[in-house]
């Protein structure tokens, strides 16, 4: 009998979440890592028993935790993330240098092909690479050494590295996105890179049209069609038909555009979802709704999805890690909310239940769909 | 035998009780203590000292004999109380944070 997997990482621990592929009842394990912040666990393509967890503390730094057995036991592996070369210097938030200073994993990502090859996004924004499941980890120097990375400078919650989209028909293609820099492609392994961020437009910033500095939140692909992303900026839904190189806004009739996570429907690569988040200054549902909203047109129509969540007095966000769907026939869509709970559709968003509702604030779902 | 008292955290990392007993080699300073540590326990590496630095991390601190010996130099013989192991070397997270 087929099955689901949810890896959930939260401000004081990791949990995972089992059910078969009603997706009806769970079960529940975890604290894990108690006490530690999980900025976001994941499993292996190529091996789903494979799981890497990020695991940081303020007191203790950055811990990377392995299981090779699906979640049930777990095994630190390398932590040290020293930055190839000369470290130095980005923006700081009163516009003088700042050198580079690791402070955590926040986005871990599995090779699509090798369960021992696993990208880590950090910050101060990097990317690095294990290719010995976690022992050891190298950066890629290439985009550091980006012509603008002096000019880069932290959002809100830190300059970090946190989305990495592997192109799954050119395996030398990868994406990342980091806050505030905006949106880089490699077509060379992780050698040289490149921005991709045409067409965004960030009134924050000085130039509002410029090559890099904008507060890119999230970006989506479909494995079906890899040359048409999707991004949730700052403010602004946005989607690229042409592998990135430049992008349209698909907000349309959104209530509003702000907003976190952004994810595909496994079988239907025009079918995305996003919640709306009010403002930058205030980050929770308008009007104390909690909704999802689905294109399924890629964008620009959109409809909400509210049977099964709440619509009063609902003041939580969604953060941009913290949404996944599974590839079940019926595609499951999952995400959590800094109030901690974790909500499932098993019907692609039609009906909408929580797994969890006290965990604490989560900071990444992600789901594995399993034999 | 010297002796090390671990917080909560780094108990549960290790998968140790409070306190671990170490053979530490030579003088017993703050380096040697945590370098047998770190030998013993490799997940600790990079927890109570960077990595590359090897400086005390900001929110750890070093207790023993009822001293706060974390500003002390890291050759600095630790209290003699600690080398003969009648007292422990005492590694604290700090009060900080909720």
């Amino acid at each position: 009998m087929s099955g689901v997997r949810v890896l959930v990482g939260t401000r004081k621990g990791a949990f995972v979440l089992t059910s078969d592929e009603r997706r009806e009842r769970w079960d529940v394990s975890g604290p894990h890592f108690a006490g530690w912040e999980i900025y976001h666990l994941k499993g292996s393509p190529a091996d789903p028993n494979r799981l890497y967890a990020s695991q940081s503390s303020g007191w203790f730094g950055q811990v990377i935790q392995r299981s090779d057995d699906g979640g049930k036991t777990w095994e630190p592996v390398g932590n040290q993330f020293a930055y190839d070369g000369v470290t130095g210097t980005h923006l700081w938030y009163d516009g003088t240098p700042h050198p580079w200073e690791f402070a955590r994993v926040w986005h871990l990502e599995p090779s699509l092909t090798d369960p021992d090859t696993v990208y880590a996004g950090v910050e101060d924004a990097a990317l690095f690479r294990s290719t010995d499941g976690g022992q050891t980890w190298h950066e890629l120097p290439g985009l550091r050494g980006h012509d603008s990375a002096g000019a880069w400078a932290p959002g809100a919650g830190g300059m970090c590295l946190h989305t990495i989209v592997q192109d799954p028909s050119e395996p030398r293609r990868i994406f990342i996105a980091i806050s505030a820099a905006g949106v880089f492609r490699s077509d060379d392994a992780g050698e040289s890179w490149r921005p991709m961020n045409r067409g965004l437009v960030s009134k924050e910033i000085p130039d509002p049209t410029a090559e890099v500095g904008h507060c890119v939140h999230r970006i989506a692909m479909h494995p079906s069609r890899p040359g048409v992303l999707f991004m949730q900026k700052h403010w602004d839904v946005m989607r690229s038909d042409d592998a990135g190189e430049s992008w349209q806004e698909v907000s349309g009739n959104l209530p509003t555009d702000f907003g976190f996570p952004i994810d595909v429907h496994a079988h239907e690569p025009d079918t995305i979802y996003v919640v709306p988040i009010k403002s930058d200054s205030e980050h929770y549902p308008p009007d104390g709704k909690l909704s999802v909203y689905r294109s399924r047109t890629g964008g620009n129509e959109w409809e909400a999805l509210t049977e099964g969540l709440p619509q009063k007095d609902c003041y939580v966000n969604v953060l941009r890690d913290a949404m996944a769907v599974d590839s079940l026939d019926s595609c499951g869509v999952y995400f959590g909310t800094t109030g901690g709970q974790v909500y499932v559709s098993a019907d692609a968003g039609d009906n909408w239940a929580p797994i969890v509702r006290d965990l604490p604030p989560v900071l990444s779902v992600e789901a594995q769909t399993l034999p | 035998m010297t002796r090390v008292v671990l917080p909560l955290h780094l108990q549960r990392l290790a998968n140790v009780g409070r306190e671990v007993q170490l053979d530490v080699e030579g003088e017993v300073t703050q380096r040697s203590v945590l370098d047998a540590l770190e030998a013993s326990y490799p997940m600790l590496r990079g927890t109570i000292r960077d990595h590359t630095t090897r400086l005390r991390r900001p929110f750890v601190r070093f207790f023993a004999c009822e001293l706060d010996l974390s500003h002390e130099p890291p050759d600095a013989p630790l209290p003699e109380a600690v080398a003969t192991g009648a007292e422990p070397f005492m590694v604290i997270g700090a009060m900080a944070g909720g």
